[in-house]
């Protein structure tokens, strides 16, 4: 018995020690190169994550930071005094307001990450199967919108979508509609201030997983019997997935936590976290508990998508 | 390999003689294929130039041309991914203007075997058959015995990049049977593969063709291919189909220098005809140096220029001067390739023309070898050589 466990110890011992030396053996010039997203992933995510996390756990006082400290140090009884509060979290489960919030936000990020892929994927494919000569400018205008600022263009659409905006009065001369629509400040509204400024998001990763695909096999597909709309499904999408996956992701985790967009062009019921977070943060001074809505976001987003991505990467390794 | 099967492949391979007639060569008989009149225009480039053919039943006909020679999009076009400019294509009696590639009775192998990437062997070869509508029992029984006809049973789950480029080969060819096409297209069929494995693999495809009596066309740049493989070949050129004929008038009587100088190798001497009679031509060529006679009529001009065709290996190569005067020159061995089999000669003439010479290597040991430098004389029969006037 003594003597298994101590080859157990020993095995692991050498497995380590092994590792170790493997790890030893990188140069100093490889690791300082792997180094370098890690330690800007350490510092500009994961510590102020922490942080976050960190201030989730106190309570709310009037003071300068507005939250109380969780380590409190007894000088007389040298007692260190932890004290972690739960009660943010107890709070948000209680309260439907935020559970409703986060699935408004879910919902609308959904709706407008599925129609943003319904207008990029034909942008992205035209792209794609276009002449080299315009490919560059293509991709080009797809990305020219990033030169305004992102605010500006946003309410742009303002004055696109209110009731005497271009939209209303397009539509009016036509005599398509009698009397204005009420466009801005609607959950429509919403929709569309997301698909036009995170389609370039969605456009660029499907560019480059369709740009890769083989014409030859579309015609392979149509050669033994399948009609262009099933190659399409068929060969087509299922090719194009890994850009789609990517595309979704690229919209999709933003969205959720979409603050500008909703506050512009959205009405005061349009219920998204990102301005329930705002407000916990600005107007009510609550740091503890918009720090506690923010770290259930992070949760109810990463562990699906790291779900999603650990599978995906293990069909592309494969 | 044992003593019996040796005689056995041997007996196969020299099968009872065929007394019937080649289709092709049946004045009466109905093509298959029919290519009218076809021409394909892109933009101002003409990629095929009026081209008209015969395709019959069960052959395994080979378009061989370089490339821009037209061969496949003509290949395109019988499978409808390009349209005619002008023209039509008739397959077995139907008029393929309109109708869509997924519903000819045609299935194509592509040149780069286009498998789908995402899909398993089993699956990639189960393509055709799912859009056909067949029942699930039919398509697993179906996939097994087309696994099984490439020799790839094992491995119908595998996804195509796990296979080699042998085995893909083995799968697209698999895929493009699978509907039992009426006529199938073959674009390269055999480019991606290295040599040995390019012989096993023609043998393969002319067996497969044999027993399934499927119509094959086959495009190549590859004239070895095109020789061992086809039943005809049709020599593509500019757009324009140069010559027709089965692999051996091909290679023996081409109908142009074109067609001379694709087709294997062959030394060409220019000259004039200075006796022409019924079934025979004397020919003077400054670069031969002798007169050349050719035991076959051609319908010249009198002191027309013509070339004279002369392909290596009919080439007779001795140092002591043969007693024939037509049809024998008088050379300089420059250069030497022994190749096994064979060896290659470059010998320059007095003309200072440079002649290409091969000779099998009979023996082991043959004596006294040529050498550089050394002084030859090179012979061959009336019937050896070819005038071409074009």
């Amino acid at each position: 018995m003594s003597s298994l466990s101590g080859n157990v110890w020993l095995s692991g011992f050498s497995t380590w020690k092994a590792r170790f030396i493997s790890l030893r053996n990188i140069s100093w010039g490889r690791l300082s190169v792997i180094s370098v997203p890690y330690l800007w992933l350490a510092v500009f995510f994961f510590i102020p994550f922490l942080v976050v996390f960190k201030i989730s756990l106190s309570e709310s006082a009037i003071a300068v930071p507005p939250y109380t400290d969780l380590l409190d140090f007894d000088m007389e009884e040298a007692y260190l005094n932890i004290k972690l509060n739960l009660g943010n979290y107890l709070y948000l489960w209680e309260d439907s307001f935020y559970f409703d919030a986060y699935i408004s936000s879910i919902k609308i990020a959904a709706v407008s990450t599925f129609f943003t892929l319904l207008v990029g994927f034909p942008i992205a494919y035209l792209i794609a199967r276009s002449d080299d000569k315009y490919r560059g400018i293509l991709l080009a205008l797809v990305i020219l919108p990033f030169w305004t600022s992102f605010l500006l263009r946003v309410y742009a659409w303002v004055g696109l979508l209110k009731k005497q905006g271009l939209v209303n009065e397009v539509l009016m001369s036509m005599g398509i509609i009698n009397e204005p629509l009420t466009m801005l400040q609607t959950d429509f509204a919403v929709y569309i201030g997301i698909v036009y400024t995170y389609l370039p998001f969605m456009i660029l990763p499907l560019y480059s997983a369709l740009e890769k695909m083989d014409i030859s096999l579309l015609e392979a597909a149509e050669d033994l019997g399948a009609r262009p709309i099933q190659s399409f499904f068929m060969v087509t999408v299922p090719l194009a997935m890994p850009g789609i996956i990517a595309g979704c992701m690229l919209v999709f985790i933003p969205a959720v936590g979409e603050y500008v967009i909703p506050a512009l062009l959205g009405g005061s019921d349009t219920l998204m976290i990102g301005r329930v977070l705002w407000d916990e943060f600005s107007l009510n001074r609550d740091w503890p508990m918009a720090s506690a809505v923010a770290t259930v976001m992070l949760v109810f987003l990463v562990l699906p998508i790291m779900l999603i991505r650990n599978k995906s990467g293990k069909e592309e390794g494969m | 390999m044992n003593a019996s099967e040796i005689k056995s492949t041997i007996t196969g391979v020299a099968n009872p003689v065929n007394t019937e007639l080649p289709l092709w060569k049946q004045p009466d008989a109905t093509p298959f294929v029919r290519i009218e009149n076809i021409t394909k225009k892109f933009d101002d480039f003409t990629a095929v130039d009026n081209v008209s053919l015969n395709i019959y039943k069960k052959e395994l006909f080979c378009l061989l041309g370089g490339s821009g020679s037209g061969k496949s999009t003509l290949l395109r076009m019988l499978a409808g991914f390009e349209n005619p400019t002008s023209g039509r294509i008739i397959i077995d009696g139907v008029d393929m203007e309109g109708i869509q590639p997924w519903n000819r009775p045609i299935n194509m192998m592509f040149q780069s075997y286009a498998l789908f990437p995402h899909l398993s062997v089993a699956d990639n070869i189960a393509f055709g058959l799912k859009r056909q509508g067949a029942s699930k029992h039919d398509v697993k029984t179906r996939v097994a015995e087309m696994l099984d006809m490439v020799q790839l049973g094992h491995l119908g789950k595998r996804k195509p990049h796990q296979l080699s480029g042998g085995q893909r080969q083995r799968v697209a060819l698999a895929r493009s049977l699978v509907k039992r096409p009426k006529l199938l297209l073959l674009d390269e069929p055999l480019g991606a593969l290295d040599k040995k494995l390019r012989e096993e693999t023609q043998f393969e495809i002319m067996n497969l063709q044999e027993d399934l009596g499927v119509t094959f066309v086959v495009v190549t740049h590859d004239q070895e291919e095109a020789m061992t493989l086809a039943t005809r070949i049709g020599v593509m050129n500019q757009g324009l189909i140069v010559q027709t004929d089965e692999p051996h008038d091909v290679y023996e009587y081409p109908s142009s220098r074109f067609v001379a100088e694709f087709i294997g190798s062959v030394n060409l001497f220019e000259g004039f005809v200075t006796e022409d009679n019924v079934d025979s031509v004397r020919i003077e060529s400054k670069e031969a140096g002798c007169p050349l006679f050719v035991a076959h009529g051609i319908s010249c001009a009198p002191q027309q220029r013509v070339h004279v065709a002369l392909r290596p290996e009919k080439i007779n190569m001795t140092r002591i001067k043969p007693a024939q005067d037509d049809n024998c020159l008088k050379g300089e061995i420059i250069e030497i390739a022994y190749m096994g089999s064979l060896s290659v000669y470059r010998v320059r003439l007095q003309s200072g023309k440079e002649i290409r010479v091969t000779q099998p290597n009979f023996a082991r040991d043959m004596g006294e070898r040529f050498t550089w430098n050394e002084h030859v004389f090179l012979s061959w029969d009336v019937d050896s050589s070819v005038v071409l006037t074009s």
